[in-house]
């Protein structure tokens, strides 16, 4: 059966996601409120996998949660902490468990998180977990042997479209989707130009573009966002435009919106992410329907 | 060569704790490079632990501590300074500390931490450009290694956190790819970057390895 978040994208509707991190411990209480205040703004909601190599609740079972829960999660998966075997047992049993949208990631380095000293695995990268995913959607593992029962996840993959230079990038994005991605997350986007001149360069592939709509509160978080993570980078105009804002957390939720509102003529959903702060959620969604 | 560095002097120590008499073994090679157990090294070790109150029995420098049958000749050689060490220290690579623990039965010590296989840059600089994964796939990368040279071991182009050309884990570092990308532009076959590319095949590195060549 397809998700929600597939039955909508191949009807070229306009798609919403956002993203909730599994909790650091074991209770769901956290979990299940914060999933439950977005999911009625959202088509999905991503359940990222020790973000930031931050040991937490394992996504697959914080993703199963939420099923239980009647909401649709997309996986992230990454390849930082599972070998191939690892990654496609999770797989079997995200879809055992009725996960049916998966994001497939290679993963921060290992050095930025909590636990520096550990094994970084990397077996496999974003490509190979893509082709690893085609293949068991297919009806067999990666290695050509048959499984019992065929996977049928709806499965994408990350992009950066203000990274720079850009056109290294490209190669990497036509191998994932030849790899079967059927959309691309993308990476926070603040220039509705590049965004558009994103979708143009991947347009041919067919796969469908989520832009990442960053909600920033102040200066300072942009700051630490600019220093501290990885693959995120906030242009120092918009810095600027929140260290001079009498209210930076309105002018962040502002820059957010109308973001999201610009990607609504551009591309074919947004990927909000409210770094934790879910109470914005709705009026960013609201901006792009 | 592989490069190594010494132990803190601290930890050396500690570790000779319980041993008065020391035989101190270098390495001509590597560790005489990159400045870890070459005959200064060695000449500076007696130094310091004869102020640390210990006493040294003899020291030798070896061609290639690596080399095991050399390794027990040399020591061989020495063989009155050898037995009358509590400890031999050694400061050379991982390989040559164990081909002199494979000829002794005394204790011991390492007096070094290997760290990789690397090219030197200048003096006294190294650089790891290859990390012996035993399945080369330099032919398809522009002679540039990502396996070793990307922080990640990506084999498929660059991760997400690679910004303005440098790369997530070390900003001073440019990333594997954008350099794979660059090279493989100027000499006019980015077309290799479309190739489907085979998984890492990790079956190579499997250890303890060896290599025998037929006769
Ligand atoms: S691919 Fe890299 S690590 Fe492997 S043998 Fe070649 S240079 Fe060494
Ligand atoms: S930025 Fe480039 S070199 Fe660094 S980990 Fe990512 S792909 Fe590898």
């Amino acid at each position: 059966m397809l998700s929600s978040l597939a039955r909508k994208i191949s009807q070229s509707n306009f798609v919403i996601t956002a993203e909730v991190a599994p909790p650091k411990g074991s209770g769901i209480d956290g979990l299940l409120k914060a999933a439950a205040f977005v999911a009625p703004h959202v088509d999905a909601v991503n359940v990222t996998d020790n973000q930031g190599a931050t040991m937490r609740m394992s996504a697959l079972a914080a993703a199963a949660v939420l099923v239980r829960e009647g909401i649709e999660p997309v996986l992230q998966l990454t390849c930082r902490d599972r070998n191939r075997l690892a990654l496609q047992s999770d797989l079997l049993g995200a879809a055992a468990l009725g996960i049916r949208n998966v994001l497939a990631l290679t993963g921060d380095a290992i050095g930025c998180g909590d636990h520096r000293q550990g094994k970084a695995v990397f077996d496999l990268d974003s490509v190979s977990l893509l082709r690893t995913i085609k293949a068991m959607n297919s009806g067999h593992d990666l290695n050509g042997t048959p499984l019992e029962a065929a996977t049928a996840f709806y499965y994408g993959a990350a992009a950066a479209p203000e990274v720079e230079p850009f056109a290294v990038t490209l190669p990497k994005l036509a191998q994932k989707a030849e790899a079967g991605a059927g959309f691309f997350q993308t990476q926070a986007v603040f220039s509705p130009e590049k965004l558009a001149a994103f979708c143009e360069a991947v347009s041919p592939s067919g796969v469908t573009v989520i832009a990442g709509i960053l909600v920033l509160r102040s200066a300072k978080m942009a700051e630490f966002i600019n220093r501290n993570i990885p693959g995120l980078r906030v242009p120092e105009t918009i810095v600027e435009r929140l260290r001079s804002a009498d209210d930076p957390a309105a002018e962040g939720i502002s820059i957010a919106a109308d973001m999201a509102a610009r990607a609504r003529s551009i591309c074919g959903g947004i990927h909000i992410m409210s770094m934790g702060r879910d109470h914005v959620v709705p009026e960013i969604a609201l901006a792009a329907s | 060569m592989i490069v190594s560095t010494q132990k803190p002097f601290e930890q050396i120590l500690s570790a000779l704790e319980g041993g008065e008499r020391i035989f101190i073994i270098g390495c001509a090679k590597c560790a005489s490079v990159c400045k870890a157990g070459g005959e200064e090294e060695v000449f500076r070790m007696q130094d310091a632990l004869a102020a640390a109150g210990k006493e040294v029995t003899g020291t030798i420098v070896i061609d290639e501590t690596c080399h095991m049958l050399r390794t027990a000749r040399d020591l061989r050689s020495r063989k009155e300074q050898v037995d009358e060490a509590d400890f031999l220290l050694v400061l050379s690579c991982g390989a040559g500390i164990q081909s002199v623990a494979e000829h002794s039965d005394k204790k011991v010590i390492a007096g070094t931490d290997s760290k990789f296989l690397g090219n030197i840059k200048r003096f006294g600089q190294f650089e790891q450009r290859c990390s012996l994964c035993g399945d080369c796939r330099l032919n398809d990368t522009a002679g540039i290694c990502p396996v070793t040279v990307c922080a990640k071991g990506l084999v498929n182009g660059p991760c997400g956190g690679m910004e303005d050309g440098r790369c997530e884990v070390d900003a001073e570092q440019t990333c594997a790819w954008v350099a794979i990308y660059e090279r493989l532009d100027r000499q006019g076959r980015l077309e290799a970057l479309d190739k489907t590319t085979a998984l890492r095949d990790f079956s190579h590195k499997r250890h303890p390895n060896n290599l025998r060549l037929d006769k």
